[in-house]
């Protein structure tokens, strides 16, 4: 239905073109939104997220608490320690779905007799994933999820407890340096299906406008930070 | 949605004698209000943002062709399909024949205003389909069968007690027989009801806030995650969005989303952002094989160029009815169609008539609070004057109103005459109000008087006769 013979389409578009009173873009217009879109320019600099690296760690640790995440800040060696104690401290069931990555698989989950793993997609029964992430946004202290066969969109949302592992080398200040980082991981021209950008529990206010945790998605967002 | 903005005068009064919709009304012009100033003053750059955004907006609607055509080509490169819906009947249509190619029963909706717009709900109904709404506010006034009051808040107007009953009444049959008392109960009930819906569900339905025409994405924001259950669990994604949500790329998104999130809720960041780019991939273990995008213009293109065009630049975040006045004393039932508020009164008049809608306008105090908060600064009370005008050339004003004007238009156009009669006005006002120093009724004037006493105008004469004993200058033009 999107080609170009479609007279809905061409009624739109037509109709766009009368009310600004020219035809279809031409000339410098339609070189500078070409532009535009090949070099997009950047708007007004927060610089509350233009910090050294270390910072803008701490920073992500400090706006993700304040969303109501939990952060834990280990070495990669302690991962699997740090869920297993996670899940114990909150009463929670010594099993989760985790996402088939190579990332998570090069921890040592072994080493964690009483943790039983499920490798795939979230289904409606799981109390709790564990997931990388893309990337971490300082700014907010949001976690990023792109979709893949490596990370299952579902398991970010359908699990009462989701635990991230979020290595430090991949938080960043501003949500334009996630999408620098998308355009790296994925061509110019390339998007996952999904990109998730995630900041704390799932919530609404949509009873007497007070917020409460655990809409639809989880209830409890318990973020690994990992030293580099 | 069947407007019933022609009983707009009707429609406040009953809304002022309801005393659960006052108790819901308090809490809301203190709340959304507050933690917006405070969420803007932690972000020194908020008014620059402010400026970029309604740049950004600008420059996408003078080239809305063009990013439309380049958002096209996108999803369709990945794998996703475009239609254009010229009008609301355009969209219900393509909306029922994709349901029905999958023989969809049921379809996951998230919350949007432009479903609300075409009314689509009904017509999922008469297909035979059932729309079962996601967020929780739109659940709840699915169920009592209300239309929202308020673009991102929905049931806003409703209590505590008010959900409660709802919930018992229509989760009784699913064996939830106990009426709940705490917020956080109720929340956990709606979940565990919606949740089966969502897996059974055969069709997503969303909006989306933006559509990024670099990389054919659709952009959502929400704070629960039923939207992105929604796009992920059924087979099928519908994503129902009107032309305007189309914005260059993804750095202008980055602009956009850090004033919508703290100009609706005062939050630094809703907790989910998503975009969605074509169906599920090759190796995903999840996600919808079918991805759609329906373009809706139902007349936003012939505003374009016109007086009214910053109307399009709206990023329907609600700033505006939560700084209303107006708004805040009658709440969004009253304005009788799908968009209340500023806004509502701005737009409505556009989309079912000034006709039907000319009472919308002139509902409004002209204090300004609307535009001094719109985080694309919609100059929404020029925007409610040009209304005005429009519907004064129309012959729509009441002939009384009309009638007082011209009377009005003659004398002041004789300044002589006009301070003679404003001077006899004063000083018989002045002399018979002294006593008591108001009037509990007056002539002329019972539409004052029926709600609140006249102030009897203190001794000393009229502004104009002030002004002269009191040295003020005469400026000649």
């Amino acid at each position: 239905m999107s080609d170009r013979g479609d007279p809905a389409r061409e009624q739109i578009l037509g109709s766009i073109r009368r009310s600004l009173r020219r035809g279809e873009l031409a000339g410098a217009a339609r070189a500078a939104a070409e532009e535009r879109l090949a070099s997009p320019p950047r708007g007004p600099i927060v610089r509350r997220a233009k910090l050294p690296h270390a910072e803008k760690v701490a920073l992500f640790c400090q706006w993700a608490e304040t969303h109501n995440a939990t952060v834990a800040r280990i070495s990669g060696a302690d991962v699997p320690g740090e869920v297993s104690a996670y899940l114990a401290r909150n009463n929670l069931p010594a099993e989760a779905a985790m996402a088939p990555s190579p990332q998570l698989e090069s921890y040592d989950w072994q080493s964690q007799k009483m943790l039983a793993l499920r490798r795939g997609r979230g289904e409606g029964r799981d109390q709790v994933s564990i997931t990388g992430a893309f990337a971490g946004i300082a700014e907010t202290g949001t976690v990023v999820m792109a979709s893949g066969p490596d990370h299952p969109v579902s398991l970010n949302l359908l699990p009462d407890t989701h635990i991230v592992v979020l290595r430090e080398a991949d938080i960043v200040g501003g949500y334009e340096d996630v999408w620098e980082k998308l355009r790296d991981r994925y061509g110019k021209n390339g998007m996952p299906r999904t990109v998730n950008t995630i900041t704390g529990p799932s919530r609404t206010g949509d009873i007497e406008q007070t917020i409460e945790l655990g809409a639809h998605g989880p209830r409890r967002m318990h973020i690994v930070v990992v030293r580099d | 949605m069947q407007s019933t903005a022609h009983d707009f005068k009707d429609n406040a009064g009953a809304a002022l004698a309801d005393r659960n919709l006052q108790e819901s009304l308090a809490t809301l012009k203190v709340g959304f209000s507050e933690r917006r100033r405070q969420a803007a003053e932690r972000l020194p750059e908020f008014e620059a943002l402010r400026d970029r955004a309604r740049d950004i907006k600008n420059h996408a609607l003078a080239n809305l062709d063009f990013y439309l055509e380049e958002f096209e080509r996108k999803v369709t490169a990945l794998g996703g399909h475009v239609h254009w819906a010229p009008t609301a009947g355009d969209a219900r249509r393509i909306i029922g024949d994709l349901c029905k190619s999958v023989g969809a029963r049921t379809v996951a909706k998230s919350k949007s205003m432009v479903a609300e717009e075409i009314a689509l709900n009904e017509h999922l109904e008469a297909l035979d389909i059932a729309p079962i709404e996601t967020d929780l506010g739109e659940y709840i006034i699915q169920l009592r069968r209300e239309p929202p009051s308020h673009i991102i808040a929905p049931a806003v107007h409703l209590t505590k007690d008010q959900v409660a009953d709802t919930f018992l009444e229509h989760h009784t049959p699913l064996g939830f027989t106990k009426r709940l008392t705490e917020r956080n109960d109720l929340v956990a009930e709606a979940r565990h009801v919606l949740r089966q819906k969502f897996l059974d569900a055969d069709v997503g339905l969303t909006g989306a806030n933006f559509l990024v025409a670099e990389t054919g994405s659709s952009m959502l924001v929400t704070n629960e995650g039923n939207a992105d259950l929604s796009n992920t669990l059924p087979k099928m994604h519908i994503v129902l969005a009107s032309i305007e949500k189309v914005i260059p790329t993804l750095e202008d998104a980055a602009v956009l989303l850090r004033v919508l999130a703290r100009s609706a809720t005062g939050q630094e960041s809703s907790a989910y952002t998503t975009l969605n780019t074509g169906p599920r991939r090759d190796g995903d273990l999840d996600g919808p094989s079918a991805y759609h995008v329906v373009l809706l213009d139902n007349g936003r293109s012939s505003v374009l160029g016109t007086q009214m065009q910053d109307m399009l630049r709206c990023i329907r975040c609600g700033a505006c009815m939560n700084h209303c006045p107006v708004y805040g004393a009658i709440g969004g039932h009253a304005y009788g169609w799908v968009y209340p508020g500023p806004i509502g009164a701005v737009l409505t008049p556009q989309l079912v008539g000034v006709e039907e809608a000319g009472d919308l306008p002139n509902a409004s105090t002209f204090c300004g609070r609307c535009e001094s908060v719109c985080p694309v600064r919609i100059p929404l009370p020029g925007l409610m004057r040009h209304w005005r005008e429009r519907e004064f050339e129309r012959h729509l004003t009441p002939r009384a109103v009309r009638q007082g004007l011209a009377l009005w238009s003659w004398l002041v156009r004789r300044p002589k005459l006009y301070r003679r009669v404003t001077q006899v006005a004063n000083r018989l006002l002045s002399t018979f109000g002294r006593a008591e120093g108001r009037y509990h009724a007056l002539p002329l004037a019972s539409g004052w008087t029926r709600f609140r006493d006249f102030p009897a105008p203190p001794a000393g004469g009229t502004f104009h006769a002030q002004w002269v004993r009191h040295g003020g200058a005469r400026i000649r033009p």
